[in-house]
């Protein structure tokens, strides 16, 4: 009796996690199927009659990637504005960080502490706190009560690209300082002693010890820099402008979504493009963003 | 089909890459080679000082003193010039559009949080020790990677409507057909699509849910399950007496980090629906008052409003954290 009843609930376990399984996959996949159909299929008939009368294209692919009219997509343009964000923006907060957190972790200092404590709370501002007068301090630099602390920036073009990466690496830091120095301060002290009493500088205890250490907690920390930037919309739509020269995708695909809402040909073979370098990244490295989001790290 | 794409008119992109990673290489070589030059008899305050320099500066200019004049200007007018007092936040509170925005927000961070959990709860206690495990617990937390964006636009295709009597394109309005209902806008009809929207975030972030409470799951000690098991308890039993009291701080920081990351919730409302038909939430709102309308002082109470809101979420979230540790 028992044992029946208990592969009766099993199989109505398997059963639950197939459906939420199919249910997650689904989506995804329509997009990626119609991507590969012809425009006036994709528009008239939806991805599942694909399977009675089978056919594929690039077409979409070409378009949206390299097509020459303004609505096209021009996705090409945005996709190396993508990478060319994302480098400088992933490796700043990661080398500011990291030197930071040593400082805290190793150093014994007066006010230690409170600059730490200063800086854990700093992942509680929203972005959005500092968005208006960032913005401002780039355009026409940083006064307070008359006095001109810093100039204007006045970046154009690519100059923009500077902007960006000055805020991503801003907004990226408290969270890469917090999580570094827990992992640092995690070291035993006795490796430390033991290289400063052989005479090893600071820079050769970051190098030598500390940073080979603390790889797996770096490497967490890249993929969740390069994953927020590469997804971020906020901070791109904002400092990066919206045209081909500067602007990530994702900003120009929420144009797309917005104002040729219904060229799903488009649309989603665009998605798919932004979607792909992300989910290799994952896939190849899902261990490590595993360990880093259990060890607490969720961006702010 | 016309295609041009022109990768020398791409340089200049390249060139600025390239400037920013030798920009990048000189601070870090001029750290280390000032750290390197500091004698070690010299007090531990100096080397902390080079240390900290770039990003205890960088914070400040970034994050300290904007959050200092967002704060002012919450109280000044839409230009930023004249004082207006508590105007802004009055506004905020009694404007129709404005407590819309307030309910929507409400919606989010309390729906979000709670099918989050449940559905990662299930998943992750189905999947436990299951043939498939590594692979059922990859398909649901693929959504992860993708970008808020790309999955606005994968699920705005699964809500796209076609006519009655017209071949439907969206897999929603299909599945309607096929069970004789009517196909309708799924994103058009307030309250009902800020719903249609929220399972667009449920489906991103309940991998998250289930990677966590996973690995509290397996943290469970054997023979705590073992000494259940002798006992006789079913599954059930097991489930309620002995899983969900063991993971309950897990729950609690899932519930927590989710609740806390709904409020600033943009790109998918903004990318769907761009928060027209009443779908708007606080960082949609605070964007096209600050930067679309020139509405710099509601913006700034916006985000203010925003930021007191997750203080409290956050501090609680960071003792939790501590007390886990």
């Amino acid at each position: 009796m028992t044992s029946v009843r208990a592969s009766l609930s099993s199989r109505t376990a398997s059963l639950v996690a197939l459906l939420i399984a199919v249910l997650w996959t689904t989506p995804t996949f329509g997009l990626l199927l119609s991507s590969f159909r012809q425009e006036d299929q994709i528009k008239s008939t939806g991805w599942w009659t694909f399977f009675s009368a089978p056919e594929l294209t690039l077409e979409n692919y070409q378009e949206v990637l390299f097509g020459a009219s303004s609505s096209s997509g021009q996705l090409a343009s945005f996709l190396i504005n993508s990478i060319v964000i994302t480098v400088p923006s992933v490796l700043f907060p990661l080398a500011f960080g990291s030197f930071a957190a040593y400082a805290l972790a190793w150093l014994p200092f007066r006010g230690r502490d409170w600059i730490y404590i200063g800086i854990f709370a700093l992942q509680v501002v929203p972005l959005q706190m500092a968005l208006v007068p960032l913005l401002s301090f780039f355009s026409q630099g940083v006064e307070v009560f008359g006095l001109h602390l810093l100039p204007a920036w006045n970046l154009e073009g690519t100059g923009r690209f500077v902007q960006v990466w000055f805020a991503h690496t801003c907004f990226g830091l408290p969270l890469s300082i917090f999580l570094l120095h827990n992992f640092m301060s995690e070291l035993p002290g006795e490796l430390m002693e033991a290289a400063r009493s052989d005479g090893a500088t600071h820079g050769m205890i970051f190098r030598r010890i500390v940073l080979p250490l603390v790889a797996p907690a770096l490497a967490s920390l890249a993929i969740f820099q390069f994953l927020w930037v590469w997804n971020d919309l906020l901070v791109g739509l904002i400092f990066a402008g919206g045209t081909a020269e500067s602007a990530p995708m994702t900003v120009r695909l929420a144009q797309m979504a917005g104002t040729r809402g219904n060229e799903w040909q488009r649309l989603t073979a665009g998605a798919f493009v932004s979607v792909i370098i992300p989910l290799v990244v994952f896939l190849s490295m899902q261990r490590y963003f595993v360990r880093g989001l259990l060890a607490g790290s969720v961006k702010g | 089909m016309d295609l041009d794409f022109d990768l020398s008119a791409e340089s200049p992109k390249f060139v600025q890459l390239a400037i920013g990673v030798v920009a990048f290489l000189a601070v870090v070589g001029l750290v280390l080679l000032l750290l390197d030059r500091t004698p070690m008899r010299q007090r531990a305050r100096l080397h902390a000082t080079i240390l900290l320099a770039p990003a205890v500066t960088l914070l400040t200019i970034g994050l300290i003193v904007p959050a200092v004049r967002t704060t002012l200007l919450s109280f000044m007018s839409g230009d930023g010039t004249d004082f207006v007092g508590l105007a802004n936040y009055a506004w905020m509170f009694t404007q129709p559009e404005a407590v819309t925005v307030l309910r929507n927000t409400l919606a989010w961070v309390v729906l979000v949080p709670l099918l989050v959990t449940a559905i990662g709860l299930v998943y992750a206690v189905i999947v436990d020790h299951s043939r498939f495990e590594s692979l059922a617990k990859t398909l649901v937390f693929l959504p992860m990677a993708i970008s808020f964006v790309g999955a606005g636009i994968i699920w705005k295709f699964v809500y796209a409507y076609r006519p009655e009597g017209a071949d439907q394109i969206g897999l929603l309005n299909q599945v309607v057909v096929w069970f004789g209902g009517e196909p309708r806008q799924w994103l058009l009809d307030s309250p009902l699509n800020t719903l249609f929207l929220i399972v667009v975030m449920v489906w991103i972030q309940a991998g998250f849910a289930t990677v966590v409470l996973s690995a509290a799951i397996k943290s469970i000690p054997s023979d705590i399950v073992e000494a259940a098991k002798l006992d006789g308890a079913g599954p059930a039993q097991m489930f309620f007496r002995v899983t969900l009291p063991s993971i309950r701080p897990a729950i609690i920081v899932v519930l927590v980090t989710q609740s806390f990351g709904m409020l600033k919730l943009f790109d998918i409302v903004r990318t769907m629906t761009g928060g027209q038909f009443d779908t708007s939430v606080l960082a949609n709102e605070m964007y096209n008052q600050a930067f679309r309308y020139g509405e710099t002082g509601r913006g700034a109470a916006l985000a203010v409003f925003l930021f007191v809101l997750v203080t409290p979420v956050v501090v609680y979230q960071l003792r939790t954290r501590r007390a886990v540790r």
